[in-house]
């Protein structure tokens, strides 16, 4: 076995030294009749071509964004990823190490971490991030158990939240008693407005933006209706890009932006491993859950960085913490912190505005193309919600059979719109490729 | 320098470790010059459009004023200069206890960066998804052998995500059935994550008592046990590295007060192919991918924590669940959602699928002979090193141990040396420290694990940095007390950074 060097010396020689006859009494604390007496019912060990031929071969059998022209986003999307990314989260000290619990062998860890947390607040325009969370539903559903201890109330009202991510918060707010329900939409996409459905027991307002359907919200509303009654406002963010282009959603008066940035540099794998990533005000700090890392000094006055506030989480503070994190998404951070170093503070608007422009054309292609429509009329950033004729399903067919996985069948998610997809434009669709999808749709009916 | 200038700042090299030029670098926004770019961007095909014109100005950002700007040299330099201040399995031993940082092989890198597998949607089409979901279907299937339990869910992406997903299970176990049960139990070694799922789901904790050769006592729980208690979570091997042999009898005492048994499977690398946590009473465990089945630690994650239950609780496992087609359905895999018992959804997808593939990779490379030899080799590695420390180092609880050993600083006493201390010093011989302070139960513990991947001379090298640290704690306490002395950094000021934190960089002189 490779990744095991013992040779049958080694073994003898210790245990020679422990003082035992043999391996398997090494295991004499495992009472007989508790051992498994067989071997393990697995396939046979592969060699490494082996495993390789196995795994093309199963990957084969999956579509993906470089077999197809890609339209397919809603929570998940299909960017570029700069090939330095690959190079550096390659590097085995990153990838190799685990949690920096020893932060002078770890400063590589923990500085990553401090720059993600400063761009993070940066773009969210809040005091205090962590070093992020499984992904974004996990966060939304974290943000939602720290307003409901911060408020001590139990209601959650969602405005145009991914159903995924609003499933993921019932489950994890069942134990504390939350009640999660969903605002209802007025036929432009847009939510009504949100006084009449607030009390005193709300806990928080939990709004995307974009929304799920693509559209651009109005934060300050939500905000202010969300104080108003006590309860603090969630901004959920599942298209990091936006960020680009939108003001940091803590000026508008969001106390908690949390959301996914598998956007920035991280594959989309299938849906996971990604970024979620949390931030809030500093006066939240101590009910924030999660790592965090802070600036100190080490004994001879230098910077240097470490884990801080740790008094909020499971090890130290256990039943009480603030949650039960402990491995996180630290090489996600890794890929997503360099991703944001490469395209910085221009390349990120400009890949931002790439986004948008696409949209722009895809609607207007839409808008001149008989037999699709765009029922929803409010501004957006890449996605678009687009009618198709006869059934959404039979669109999307009609496309594949062109090699285009054209975006989302709605049917199970907003039915109002009639027949429609969830039409995601990043970077990565070209002009011919959202003709080629636009003729595809039209023509399905 | 001369050569008294080097005496004087002591040996060359040190146990594993020499001196050697560190790189200083800055962060990123301090490296930023306006008007370099890293990045290129293809020509826009389509008319532009002004931001002003597609949406709301009250919503627009003037600037990314805080992101830097910086050259893709610039970058790569930052990371490649910074990961040197890193340890890493890839560099040596790191005998963090509890967290299995056995090597990590590339092959599994390889396949998990395949484009069928790293470039595909979540929501992509079923029908074009067919390998992943095949091999979902046989993860799940092999790590029920491995384990024994009946039915298992891969979406939690991470170890203390399974527990909540477990204990979620047994709260939706308990509901159906009517009880109303309020109380975990929870012996004195756990994890801290055990009791934080527990009380996520609002469960009281009961302590349980280790007895004093350190294992848990069916008398113990039995004491504890009643109406009120829902589950008892424990961990087999415990935190000491023990196996805890009574487990048979308490899980009958749990179960015969109407309770269930939650398996922490943190140190499931102890027991592959020897015994299996579903044949010891054991009816939900989580498994944690990163630790038993190789993949990689991420300097924090991603992890993976799938969940395996008894037949019992396969009706509140989340959604969806991957199912093979049969008969008219015709070949190949579906996604099922609608369970009226389910705990819901706890990830926005289905789990960290990317580490999901790699410890497929490590299971098929392994083969059931291979994973048995990893558990032989990781309780082998243990013990050797228990033989060989404690001559110099208290054990509290001294029989044989399984992965694992914990010592503790109790024969440093007088010598004003602590756990701490020591942990510090074998970064300066060139290793990552133990896990220290854990399990609470014993005073100042070093807990060791070698994992399989060790050879008997790199165990034989890092105990003579633990001997040589014993005998400095004697003869030069203060060299210990402030190490390490190898580092770019000396010992860090935690106090401080929790007393003021300065969570992000901003502009202007540094001040700490």
């Amino acid at each position: 076995m490779r990744y095991i060097p013992h040779t049958e010396d080694d073994v003898r020689q210790m245990l020679r030294a422990i003082g035992v006859a043999s391996v398997e009494s090494l295991f004499a604390s495992i009472p007989e009749k508790l051992r498994l007496g067989r071997s393990l019912a697995l396939p046979k060990a592969a060699s490494e071509q082996e495993v390789l031929a196995e795994l093309a071969a199963l990957a084969a059998r999956n579509a993906h964004a470089e077999s197809h022209d890609w339209f397919l986003g809603a929570g998940t999307y299909a960017h570029f990823v700069p090939s330095a990314i690959d190079a550096l989260a390659s590097r085995a000290e990153f990838y190799t190490s685990y949690t920096p619990y020893q932060p002078e062998i770890s400063q590589g860890t923990l500085q990553t971490i401090f720059e993600w947390q400063t761009m993070i607040c940066a773009l969210t325009g809040l005091d205090v991030s962590n070093a992020s969370m499984y992904d974004g539903a996990s966060a939304a559903a974290e943000a939602v158990l720290m307003a409901m201890r911060l408020t001590r109330r139990h209601k959650i009202v969602t405005v145009g939240l991914h159903p995924h991510y609003r499933d993921v918060l019932r489950t994890y707010s069942a134990g504390p008693q939350g009640v999660v329900a969903e605002a209802p939409r007025e036929a432009s996409g847009r939510t009504v407005p949100l006084s009449n459905l607030l009390d005193r027991e709300t806990a928080c307002v939990v709004l995307q933006q974009p929304s799920f359907l693509g559209v651009v919200e109005e934060v300050r509303a939500a905000a202010d209706a969300a104080h108003a009654v006590g309860a603090l406002l969630v901004v959920v963010v599942t298209e990091a890009l936006s960020l680009a282009l939108l003001r940091g959603p803590g000026e508008l008066g969001a106390d908690i932006v949390c959301g996914e940035a598998q956007s920035f540099g991280v594959p989309m794998s299938f849906g996971g491993p990604h970024l979620g990533f949390l931030a809030t005000r500093s006066s939240f700090v101590r009910q924030m859950p999660g790592r965090v890392v802070g600036q100190t000094l080490d004994a001879r006055g230098r910077r240097g960085f470490v884990l801080t506030l740790s008094t909020r989480e499971q090890h130290i503070r256990r039943e009480r913490a603030t949650s039960n994190i402990c491995t996180n998404q630290g090489l996600m951070l890794l890929r997503a912190t360099i991703y944001l170093a490469l395209l910085g503070r221009r390349g990120l608007r400009e890949l931002a505005r790439m986004n948008l422009a696409k949209a722009a054309y895809l609607r207007a292609r839409v808008r001149a193309t008989p037999g699709l429509r765009l029922p929803i009329s409010a501004p957006g950033f890449n996605e678009v919600v687009v009618g198709v004729p006869g059934s959404a399903a039979h669109a999307l067919k009609h496309a594949l059979d062109d090699r285009i996985v054209g975006g989302l069948d709605l049917a199970p998610y907003a039915s109002e719109f009639g027949p429609a997809l969830l039409v995601c434009t990043t970077e990565l669709a070209s002009r011919s490729g959202i003709d080629r999808l636009v003729k595809a749709l039209s023509q399905a009916g | 320098m001369s050569t008294d200038d080097r005496q004087s700042v002591g040996p060359e090299t040190l146990g594993n470790a020499a001196r050697g030029l560190a790189y200083e670098e800055p962060l990123l926004f301090e490296r930023s010059r306006p008007g370099r770019v890293g990045y290129s961007l293809p020509a826009l095909d389509v008319p532009p459009v002004a931001p002003e014109d597609e949406l709301p100005a009250a919503l627009l950002r003037a600037d990314c004023e805080g992101l830097p700007e910086l050259s893709e040299v610039d970058v790569v330099r930052h990371f490649t200069r910074i990961s040197t201040w890193n340890y890493a399995v890839d560099l040596g031993l790191y005998p963090l206890g509890s967290c299995t940082m056995k090597y990590n092989p590339k092959v599994n890198e390889a396949v998990a960066s395949f484009a069928g597998f790293a470039r595909t949607h979540p929501l992509q089409p079923v029908a074009l998804s067919q390998g992943l979901l095949y091999l979902f279907h046989q993860l799940e299937k092999h790590l029920a052998e491995i384990s024994g339990m009946d039915r298992v869910s891969l979406q939690p992406a991470a170890g203390a995500q399974g527990e909540l997903a477990g204990v979620m299970m047994i709260r939706a176990y308990h509901e159906h059935r009517g009880e109303r049960r309020t109380k975990i139990l929870v012996p004195d070694s756990a994890h801290g994550t055990n009791p934080a799922s527990a009380g996520l789901n609002g469960y009281e904790i009961v302590s349980v008592p280790s007895g004093a050769d350190g294992v848990l006592h069916p008398e113990a729980v039995a004491a504890v046990m009643g109406p009120g208690v829902a589950a008892l979570m424990l961990t087999n091997p415990s935190t000491l590295g023990l196996f805890e042999e009574h487990i048979v009898r308490i899980a009958e005492i749990v179960h015969a007060g109407g309770g269930l048994v939650y398996g922490d499977g943190a140190n499931l690398n102890a027991l592959l192919g020897v015994a299996r946590p579903g044949d010891l009473g054991i009816d939900v465990m989580h498994f944690n991918l990163h630790k038993t089945f190789s993949t990689p630690h991420g300097g924090g994650g991603p992890g993976a924590g799938p969940v395996g239950v008894k037949n019992l609780l396969a009706p509140y496992l989340p959604v969806p669940v991957v199912r093979k087609l049969s008969g008219s359905e015709g070949d190949g895999f579906a996604l099922d959602y609608e369970f009226p018992h389910s705990i819901g959804r706890l990830h926005g997808n289905f789990g960290n699928v990317g580490m999901l593939v790699r410890a497929f990779a490590y299971i098929r490379t392994l083969g059931p002979d291979g994973l048995r030899r990893c558990a032989e080799m990781a309780v082998l590695n243990a013990n050797y090193l228990l033989a060989r420390l404690r001559e110099a180092y208290h054990v509290p609880f001294d029989r044989p141990v399984m992965h694992e050993c914990v010592l503790s600083d109790a024969r440093l006493e007088g010598t004003g040396v602590t756990t701490l201390d020591v942990a510090k010093r074998l970064i300066d011989h060139g290793y990552h420290p133990p896990t220290v302070y854990f399990p609470l139960i014993v005073h100042g513990a070093l807990m060791i694990e070698p994992t399989e991947s060790e050879s008997l001379e790199g165990l034989d090298r890092f105990v003579d940095a633990m001997l040589a640290i014993a005998r400095e704690a004697e003869v030069d306490p203060e060299t210990v007390r402030s190490a390490p002395h190898f580092t770019r950094l000396s010992r860090l000021d935690e106090t401080r950074a929790a007393r003021k934190p300065i969570l992000r960089w901003q502009p202007g002189p540094f001040e700490a």
